[in-house]
């Protein structure tokens, strides 16, 4: 007797994406269901603050140089239109859609 | 009754960024249960053992935080009183008439304090038609859910003149601090915790630079088995998780911390020590905050005094 994997049963799969970091120069991986942050943390990474990781608090917050993402809901008292158009958010909220790259922001 | 005055916090509103993730958190994982939508696409929300209408409600917003916090209290005629001491000490407030927009809410005296924060004071609701039972009481009509949220309970609440605001709140709500964490220099406080009654606190209002900053929003649970269970049901449905489960020194409440689906900060909390108005202030040295909030790590992080919504 074996126990027999249903259809749909398996993880679904997931694309994965280089993100380069400009200065310090670091890169992690992170998959297309997964924030930025997310892969930052898992990774060990501690080159942002991790907040309350859902968008509320701020203080994660980057800039994207390039690349293509999904962007979460985040509280626009910490990302204003002007912000978003020049490509900040907030870590937490980002998952990718290519591979990015971002520049960190002043770790306030 | 021995209390009077105000009785206890008892509604709050909330911005959310997600409806239906917040719905889904508060009610699935947190286990609130749903009243109803106003008209205007906020969510009433209660626990199982509250007795009010609803005293939990999410409106959509672009930002995440609190818009007021409640207070019951026991008669319409203190809330007459309680406007002209209000006006005496200085604070700006203002009328809201019944059902203005709290289905079920009688008249609200609304507060401006001085950290930025809106206390919206109240003595009439309609009593929940799922509620406790009142004769020959069971110890819930329908079985509780998700993290079996007794009741809402106190707020922590960040934001600028917290000297003034708990002056306002001694001196006109009649509250009692019960613990204070004190300045690393000079005789100010860095945070207070307040009760206007037995319960181990209604609010604790903390010294920080921005005005109206909500640092949590506390659940009561049961015991310490339903904070395990809480912490179960954190994993299982991936919500971020701030501390815990833990126990803190101030007030002795076993809790954990985590964020709503919107970046709000929620406690669970349970036990506790009684509060009775005859106690001395129990006081922590700044460089002791570590034990007072970490009781078990005995290590303040950085992200418990600067992350807030």
């Amino acid at each position: 007797m074996s126990f027999v994997q249903q259809p749909g049963m398996s993880d679904t799969a997931s694309l994965i994406y280089t993100i380069t970091i400009e200065e310090p120069l670091t890169t992690f991986t992170c998959k297309s269901d997964q924030t930025l942050l997310a892969a930052m943390e898992r990774a060990g990474h501690r080159l942002v603050h991790i907040g309350c990781r859902r968008g509320g608090c701020g203080v994660c917050k980057v800039q994207i140089v390039s690349g293509d993402t999904h962007r979460l809901a985040m509280s626009r008292a910490h990302v204003s239109v002007e912000e978003e158009k020049n490509g900040f958010a907030l870590a937490c909220c980002i998952e990718p859609r290519s591979d990015l790259t971002l520049k960190l922001l002043e770790k306030g | 009754m021995a209390i009077t005055g105000v009785l206890r916090s008892a509604l709050m509103q909330l911005r959310v960024l997600d409806m239906d993730a917040a719905v889904n958190h508060y009610v699935n994982v947190l286990g609130l249960d749903e009243v109803g939508k106003t008209e205007d696409g906020r969510v009433m929300l209660k626990a199982y053992d509250e007795f009010e209408h609803h005293t939990f409600v999410l409106r959509l917003a672009e930002t995440a935080g609190m818009d007021f916090i409640g207070f019951k209290v026991d008669s319409d005629a203190y809330l007459d009183q309680l406007a002209a001491e209000t006006q005496a000490f200085g604070l700006p407030c203002e009328w809201l008439a019944a059902e203005t927009d709290q289905p079920g809410f009688g008249r609200r005296l609304v507060v401006q304090m001085p950290t930025g924060h809106r206390f919206d004071f109240f003595a009439d609701v309609a009593m929940a038609e799922d509620r406790p039972m009142l004769k020959n009481p069971d110890i819930w009509q329908k079985e509780p859910h998700g993290m079996r949220a007794q009741c809402f309970d106190h707020a922590l609440l960040y934001g600028p003149n917290s000297a003034e605001a708990v002056r306002y709140c001694t001196e006109v709500l009649k509250m009692a601090v019960v613990e204070e964490l004190l300045a690393p220099e000079g005789d100010g406080k860095v945070c207070t915790w307040l009760t206007s009654s037995n319960r181990m606190h209604d609010i604790a209002i903390l010294e920080y630079d921005q005005p109206g900053k909500l640092h949590h929003v506390g659940f009561k649970l049961e015991d310490w088995s339903a904070i395990g269970n809480a912490a179960d049901l954190i994993t299982i449905n991936n919500v971020s998780l701030d501390a815990g489960p833990m126990r803190h020194g101030v007030t002795r409440g076993l809790t954990i911390y985590f964020f709503d689906p919107s970046g709000n900060r929620n406690e669970t909390y349970a036990g506790g020590y009684a509060h009775f108005p005859d106690m001395p202030v129990r006081q922590w040295d700044f460089d002791q905050a570590g034990k007072g909030i970490f009781y078990y790590t005995r290590e303040l992080n950085e992200r418990f005094l600067s992350v807030v919504s």
